[in-house]
Formats: C-alpha cells, structure tokens, sequence
C-alpha cells in the first residue's frame, strides 16, 4: 500500500506549552485511521497542523511532497479536507452555498453540480434546506453539512475531527454510516475521536495518543481488545 | 411642499454619494473589521485624478460624454491601486496586531494621502470643469438637474451590480465566507488575502466613481474634501450598522435626505420669532425683520454628526446591525 500521509516528528507548541511533543505516523491510500486519545491528549492540534492551521516541527509530506508549512487554501488543492471540531459550517450562508465552498478549489462546473445531488441525495436533510442559512441548522445537520461540504472538494484524504460530539446516537449512526461508506468509495479518512469504540470499528488501524505523544499503534481490532486501551478508553 | 420636494431631490443625490462610500467602510469593516478612515483620501484622489484627465482633454476634439468617461475610466483603476497598495503595505503586516494599531495607521495614510494631493494638484480648490450641458427639469415646482439625475441612477446601479456580485458570484460567496470565519474560508481553499485585497479594490472602486459624482456635483475638488465626506459616509454606514451592506445604502440616503431636509428647515425651525413673545427685545427684533434665526442652513453639517451621536446612544448596532461589536 502506498503512503498518503506521512508525519514525522510533528511538534506544535502553543505559547510555551507542548501540545503535540513529536509524533510520527502515517496513513496509507484507501485506509481509514483513527487517531484516540483523551481529552487534551494533542489530537484536534494534530489535525490542525498538517492542515497548515498551526506552525509545526518537522514534517508532513503528502504522496511523498514536502507540504509543512503551506497555508491551509494550498493544502485543499493538494486533496486534504478537514471536517473542523464544532463544524465551522457557515451560519450566515445558505446550505448550498456551503457546499458551493466546498468546491471552491474546482472549476468543473458540471461535475460540481453533480456532486452537489450527490450530496443531496447522501443527505436529504440539507436537500430539504437548501436555501435555509446554515445558522439555522440543528447540530447534526450542521456535521452533515460539513462533510458534505468536505466532500465537496473531492478529497483524496478527509480529516475529521469529533464528527459524533454532541450528537444523538441515531445522528451518530448516521454520521459514520457515511464515513464508512465514503471511505469504502476510496477516500481516505483520518478520525479523530473521544470515543474509541465507535473510532475503531469504523477503521482499520489506530493510533492511541496521550498528553502529546502516540502511545500505541496497532490494527483497529488488535486495539479494541487491547487490555490497556479496553481500561483507559473502553471504560472496562 | 416645493421645499420639501427640493431638499428631497438634493438629499436623495447627496445620499447616493454617502452610501457608495459607506460601501467601501462597511465592506472592508464586514471582512477584516477595520475602520479604513483612509477611505474618504481614496474617494478625493478619485476626483482629482477625474478632474486632471477632464481638464487635459476638455479642449480636444472628443466629445464631452466621452471625455467624462475617459475620467471616470482613469479614476477607477488609480484609486483601486491605492486601495490595493493601502491594504498590501499598511494594514496586512498588522493583521494580527490589536486593533488600535491599524485603526492609528488608517488615520496616518489618510494623511499622507491628503499632503501628496496637495502637493501633485495644489492646496486650492479646483474647479471641475463643466464641458457638458447641465439642464434642469421641473418636477411640481422642484428642480432637478442632469447630473443629479446621472447620479442617483448610477449610485443604484452600482449598489445593484455590488449585490449581484456579494450574493451571486464565487468571489462574492467567498468574501462574505472569509468575513464569517476566515480559517474555515482557508480550509475551503480559499485564498483569504486574495480576497481582502479584492474587497479593498472593490470599495476604492465605488469610491472612485462616488469622488467624480461628488466632484461634478459641486463643481470642485480639493484635497481635504475627503475627510468631511469620509466622516459622513463613515456616519451613514453606522446608521445603517456597519458591516452590512444593505445597512450602508439605506444609511448613506436616509443621512443625504435627513441632512438636506434639515438644511432646508432648520433656519425655520431655529426662528426665534415663533417665540417672541418671551422677551421684549426680540419681540421688537421680530417687528423689525419678521426673523431671528438662532442658527441656520449653515449647520448643515452638524446634522449628520448628530445622527451619528444619536444611532449611537439609542442604536449602536444601526438599523440593520445584528451584533453589537466592542472592537474598535
């Protein structure tokens, strides 16, 4: 399997704390990985940075490129989108124009406007309230809308942070139904989430993170019946 | 009623003036949320680099339409690359600077602005030179004049062409995304710098445009004539609630026509002979000269200013503001 994502030695400092203390992992082409760990454990500021969100330490190369330290608007064209905690919908736009920023980066109108029904049909919710500003939305249409959105730049590699938080479990459900199915139509995905259990068996490996550095790496199934992640992150 | 219909007619052209250059206020505070006092500089520079290329060819052979054009054509392009220069060497280096410190060098540019006009067009006033016919029709005893009637009709055009392009273009999708939230904008792959940049060429486009109306209108330029008229389109795009772009061309006509009409009425209103009765002295004033106006048309620029003073008492998020903003 060839390597989409490769990060070496990441380290990110927030005004003298070390929030992310050198990590290395990679993600492979067509894999879905998540990355668990505690509240604070460095997981969204992992994200963030290879997304060009934050200044970092060492490297992150996409398909082998040297991407560290390009601005997030370059990354989008390198084929990464990120799902952002808390969704960073556009509250004043409307849904379709949401999902229109998605594609900001594509100038093939037709096939946008196809991707655009694929969408719709993906979430029939967002079809319903095309027009309606995405400030109106309940918090689980508002995650529905962020990934269609992140779709809509027809990723090669999707980054989702916490896409279950705050969600009713059917919403959940829903939710990762989806990613699952993105993931099986080729993409690749990086999750992060608090909630392991969910994480692990929607992917194939995992990465377990605590206070800035990843602490173990194991395929997804070898990690749920793990004795050490079963206590700290499986409440057992 | 002839009156009230005069000063209607002359406060709705003096308000299409205000909202095109409150546009370039609240467009550029409604994405990087910052009070570009510059502004009005930029509106001036476009009436005088009008007036240079009018006068250099007011003698040849085109004709006086075209060489009017010819202005506005030289005018916009001048004043979208100092709104582009503004934006790139003063205010981008302190994107993340606290606020005082670009509000301050808005203030210093506008100054710069104001002494290199000065030197390059002379600290007289100009007169625009008038090389077309400006006939005045009659509306119910009013008058209304050409370029009036050129002036209003553009200034709603181009807030027509600013709503198209804010609310139906990608570029216009884009800005109101980055004035949202500019790190998600990024995440979508939008260039935000790029798109701050085009949203100060835009507003120093319309100011351009709103200079050579202004210029035209009164029949001269000169270099501090931005500063009044900056303060007052800043007012109106306050009244209206600034960052709103609605907000701006409802507050920029509604202070034209409050200003106008409260010229026309104040010298009646501050008559003191209604109340002569109170003293001696000004009853036999009043016999005298049939008025004793405390203060008059004169005052007309007060008016706006208190507008601004009242929005900000009782309104301080204007008439279309939705969120009260404590930044500076």
């Amino acid at each position: 399997m060839t390597v989409l994502l490769e990060v070496k030695a990441l380290k990110v400092a927030y005004g003298g704390i070390n929030a992310v203390k050198g990590i290395d992992f990679t993600v492979g082409e067509g894999e879905m990985v998540a990355l668990i760990g505690a509240n604070g454990a460095g997981k969204t500021t992992t994200l963030k940075a290879i997304c060009g969100l934050l200044h970092h330490g060492g490297t992150v190369r996409l398909r082998g490129e040297d991407v560290s330290g390009f601005p997030a608007y370059k990354l989008v064209q390198h084929g990464l989108a990120l799902v952002p905690e808390g969704r960073g919908v556009f509250g004043r736009l409307t849904v379709r124009e949401n999902l229109q920023m998605g594609a900001y980066v594509r100038n093939d109108k037709a096939e946008i406007r196809i991707d655009l029904d694929r969408i719709y049909g993906l979430f029939p919710r967002l079809a319903e309230r095309r027009n309606q500003t995405g400030g109106t939305l309940s918090g689980g249409e508002q995650q529905m809308l962020a990934i269609g959105r992140a779709l809509m730049s027809r990723p090669r590699l999707l980054l989702l942070d916490e896409p279950s938080m705050g969600l009713a479990p059917l919403m959940v459900e829903k939710i990762f139904d989806t990613v699952r199915m993105v993931s099986e139509e080729g993409v690749t995905v990086l999750l992060v989430e608090q909630n392991a259990k969910l994480a692990l068996e929607a992917s194939h490996r995992g990465y377990v993170m605590e206070s800035g550095l990843i602490t173990l790496a194991d395929g997804a199934r070898s990690l749920l019946e793990n004795p050490l992640v079963r206590k700290a992150y499986l409440g057992e | 009623m002839e009156i009230f219909l005069q000063q209607l007619i002359n406060g709705l052209t003096l308000g299409s003036v205000y909202a095109i250059v409150a546009l370039g206020y609240t467009m550029v505070y409604g994405i990087v949320q910052l009070i570009n006092f510059a502004h009005g500089e930029v509106v001036m520079v476009g009436a005088m680099v009008a007036l240079s290329v009018i006068s250099a060819l007011a003698g040849s052979v085109l004709p006086p339409l075209v060489i009017v054009f010819a202005g506005i054509l030289c005018a916009v392009p001048v004043c979208m690359a100092v709104g582009f220069v503004m934006e790139r060497v003063a205010y981008r280096p302190l994107r993340g600077a606290p606020r005082l410190a670009p509000l301050i060098t808005a203030i210093g540019i506008s100054i710069i602005l104001q002494q290199v006009a000065m030197i390059v067009w002379s600290r007289n006033p100009l007169g625009f030179p008038q090389i077309i016919d400006n006939p005045v029709f009659e509306i119910a005893g009013a008058h209304i004049s050409a370029v009036q009637i050129v002036i209003i009709l553009g200034s709603l055009l181009m807030m027509a062409g600013l709503t198209l392009l804010v609310f139906r273009t990608r570029l216009g999708i884009a800005m109101r995304a980055t004035s949202e939230n500019p790190q998600i904008a990024g995440l979508m792959g939008i260039n935000v710098n790029r798109v701050i940049s085009a949203t100060f060429v835009i507003g120093a486009g319309l100011g351009a445009v709103a200079g050579v109306m202004v210029g035209t209108y009164y029949g001269i330029a000169h270099y501090t004539m931005g500063s009044l008229l900056g303060m007052k389109a800043f007012s109106a795009a306050v009244l209206g609630g600034i960052g709103n772009l609605a907000g701006a061309m409802l507050g920029g006509i509604m202070l034209g026509v409050v200003e106008a009409l409260g010229a026309g009425y104040i010298g009646e209103i501050m008559d003191l002979c209604h109340i002569s009765g109170i003293s001696d002295a000004l009853a036999v004033r009043c016999a005298q000269d049939g008025h004793f106006v405390l203060f008059g048309s004169n005052y007309q620029d007060v008016i706006a200013f208190l507008v601004l003073i009242a929005v900000l008492v009782f309104r301080p998020s204007g008439l279309l503001g939705e969120r009260v903003s404590d930044r500076a």
